[in-house]
């Protein structure tokens, strides 16, 4: 039987990803990192009919009139314009059923693709609790297509729309096309026809916005949200991480008691099993950062703190818009970076990927907690705070405050012609659906992990190569390490370096860790464990550089570490997105200076503080 | 303009809890994307509106609820949309 093509296509927030995810299952596959629902996302079905289906998740729209990138994609694939995308066979066009006037407004447009289609009322649980009652039947009619109800949260909601897959030949609506008046015309007649709505809004969304978007508790709210966020990285993190530590330590001593001395040990040991798992350690605290952004994105809170922040970013030339992008790119400056194609202002655009590096990700949180471990007093401050916790606040907030202040900067020389648009929809509450929390963690859990897989692994065994090769003469009287290649690029750094406070492992640690940052923490463990006079202590990382490092080099170097470009994929991704070597060359540029920069003062200002 | 009729405002003139109908969405130039995007997302003449929330500074942004969606508009933005009194407001 051949593999049916379906496309799903709807209005942002009508549940589209939550139908796909129940559609799909895990055989889902996402082309790239999955930001929100930016990406061209596929997966594979089969229907209880025994067809098989091919299913793609378009990102959502307003309107196919192509305002912004996502919506001119979601059209050209309906038409079948994109180069190597096959044309679906049948649109499958998602409403929520709570928010027909603005959905239903969509789906007309849809139709006059002239495709073969079927409009899916989602969200009727919802529905039936603020007691909407539609008459699908009489809709189906006005709108000339078939339509089938469904709750994409559930695993029978499902069921009409696979059976209506499983029948032949949907219907292509024929009739004359419509100007843009006369949707909304027919959409108010569709809806005083066959829908019954008793209220416009949930009762209960009306009391949330009441606090989420008052003035003052409304950002009193985001605040202690956001405090709560940096904190539970730290709190929650800690047994699990344990875990991890003992884990790898294990493995270590299982494998020197059971193979000979020599270099395929030393390889295993101090190049694998050291540096892979001195970043492994931190998949927990990137996993609950994880937790809370899809979280918050998944219960329709991120658009309200963007409606809140969105004079704050004002004044930096940026809108409210940029705050999710900007979000996302906590996690990672990747899918931060894809999210601002949702921004239709190209310089707004432009402006907000170019500061996205800046936001603290989570690959340089293996860094900041290595030396937030080594250097940092465990101590409560206050009697409520972690002193810990609190430097970790300090570090993400110097980010932002630099990012708003470059933004700011940018804004005063691209002029100001022309105005930003905010225009956000801030859609009903949903309590997060667990399944789908989870999935996303999964992907984006699946996303680091090959990071460690892809980038790490070998970055790791080419430093245990650089750092084990020359051999040291056999009257050496320094550390090996000195001797090998490793050791010479970091002499050779060293003059650049130097007036940062930067020792030489550090130096040799930063060139793999251009990669990928959180390689930075494996590669100071390959660099340690061999450099040791001590084996048994190589494991101690955090110890040793609390020995080794004086607390202005460490200072300086988590203040290196707010600014530096130091990741492969994000300069790849800025040369995607704004295709222009000369903007990347920009970014490059930029983030280089401000890190040396501000490491050297950070240096300079602690050494004249403790000194 | 006769005495009887309501009184014609811009949208940004109004106040949290406000309720008014749409009369008109006016383009500032030829090619006004946003004009456009706000008939797309409800603004059209005869839509009641309602004020929920106004921003922490300024009252910028403005929250409105239009048709059973809220949006949250720059007062640029909510400039562009004129509206008159709602006579009998209706339910929230």
């Amino acid at each position: 039987m051949s593999t049916l093509h379906v496309a799903l296509v709807g209005n942002p927030n009508c549940g589209k990803t939550a139908l796909f995810n129940r559609l799909t299952g895990s055989r889902e596959k996402v082309a790239n990192y999955a930001g929100v629902t930016v990406e061209r996302k596929a997966g594979t079905l089969v229907t209880p009919g025994g067809k098989p289906v091919y299913l793609l998740d378009l990102p959502g729209a307003y309107s196919l009139a192509s305002a912004s990138p996502d919506e001119k994609i979601t059209r050209d694939v309906c038409l079948g314009q994109v180069n190597g995308e096959k044309q679906p066979d049948l649109i499958v066009c998602v409403v929520d059923a709570t928010n027909l006037r603005l959905h239903l407004r969509f789906a007309l447009e849809v139709r006059e693709l002239g495709r073969p289609m079927v409009v899916v009322l989602n969200m009727m649980d919802a529905a039936a609790r603020r007691g909407i009652y539609i008459d699908r039947e009489k809709l189906a009619k006005r709108l000339g297509v078939p339509v089938v109800e469904t709750v994409a949260v559930s695993r029978d909601g499902i069921q009409p729309l696979l059976a209506l897959l499983d029948d032949t030949c949907p219907l292509v609506h024929q009739g004359l096309p419509l100007s843009r008046a006369q949707m909304h015309a027919d959409v108010t007649r569709m809806l005083n026809d066959a829908v019954d709505v008793p209220r416009r809004t949930a009762a209960i969304d009306d009391r949330i916005d009441g606090v989420v978007l008052h003035p003052l508790w409304g950002l009193v709210l985001l605040a202690a949200t956001m405090f709560l966020m940096f904190q539970a990285v730290y709190a929650w993190a800690t047994p699990f991480m344990d875990l991890i530590d003992a884990g790898v330590a294990l493995v270590g001593d299982w494998l020197a008691a059971s193979l000979p001395d020599g270099i395929l040990r030393s390889l295993l040991i101090d190049g694998i099993v050291a540096g892979i798992g001195g970043v492994i350690i931190f998949l927990p605290q990137i996993l609950i950062l994880f937790l809370f952004i899809l979280a918050l994105e998944e219960s329709g809170y991120l658009p309200r703190a963007a409606f809140l922040l969105d004079r704050f970013m004002a004044g930096a030339g940026l809108t409210g818009r940029s705050f999710i992008p900007l979000l996302s790119s906590f996690a990672c400056a990747v899918p931060g970076i894809m999210a601002t194609r949702s921004i239709q202002d190209p310089r707004e655009r432009l402006a907000t990927i170019l500061v996205a590096p800046l936001m603290t990700c989570s690959a340089r949180l293996p860094v900041y907690a290595l030396l937030i471990a080594a250097f940092i007093p465990q101590r409560e401050v206050a009697g409520l705070f972690n002193l810990q916790g609190l430097v970790l606040f300090a570090l993400y907030f110097a980010a932002i405050v630099s990012a708003m202040g470059v933004a700011w900067f940018m804004s005063r020389f691209r002029g100001n012609a022309g105005e930003h648009a905010l225009l956000l929809e801030l859609p009903s509450y949903h309590l997060p659906d667990p399944r789908d929390v989870l999935i996303g963690l999964v992907e984006r859990g699946g996303i680091f992990l090959r990071r460690v897989g892809t980038i790490i692994f070998p970055m790791t065994v080419i430093l245990w190569f650089l750092a084990s090769f020359p051999a040291a003469p056999a009257d050496a009287v320094r550390p090996a390490i000195e001797y090998s290649y490793a050791g010479q690029l970091g002499n050779w750094l060293l003059p650049f370096f130097a007036p940062l406070g930067f020792t030489w492992q550090i130096c040799i640690a930063l060139v793999p860790g251009l990669a990928a940052r959180e390689v930075f923490v494996g590669a100071l463990a390959t660099v340690y464990a061999l450099g040791a006079v001590d084996d048994a202590a190589a494991d101690q990382l955090t110890g040793l550089i609390a020995a080794d490092w004086s607390l202005a080099t460490a200072l300086a170097l988590l203040a290196w570490y707010v600014f530096a470009p130091q990741c492969i994929s994000t300069i790849a991704v800025i040369r995607r997105e704004t295709n222009s070597w000369k903007m990347t060359g920009v970014a490059v540029v930029y983030l280089t200076v401000l890190a040396w920069l501000a490491a050297f003062a950070t240096y300079r200002v602690t050494l004249a503080l403790s000194g | 303009m006769t005495a009887s009729r309501p009184a014609r405002h811009r949208l940004d003139q109004l106040g949290r809890g406000d309720t008014a109908v749409v009369t008109a969405v006016e383009a500032t130039s030829g090619q006004d994307l946003i004009a456009t995007r706000l008939e797309d997302l409800g603004f059209v003449p005869g839509e009641m509106l309602r004020v929920i929330s106004r921003g922490p500074i300024g009252g910028d942004p403005i929250v409105v609820q239009v048709g059973f969606t809220r949006f949250a508009l720059r007062r640029a933005e909510a400039a562009r949309v004129y509206v008159v009194d709602a006579i009998a407001p209706e339910q929230p």
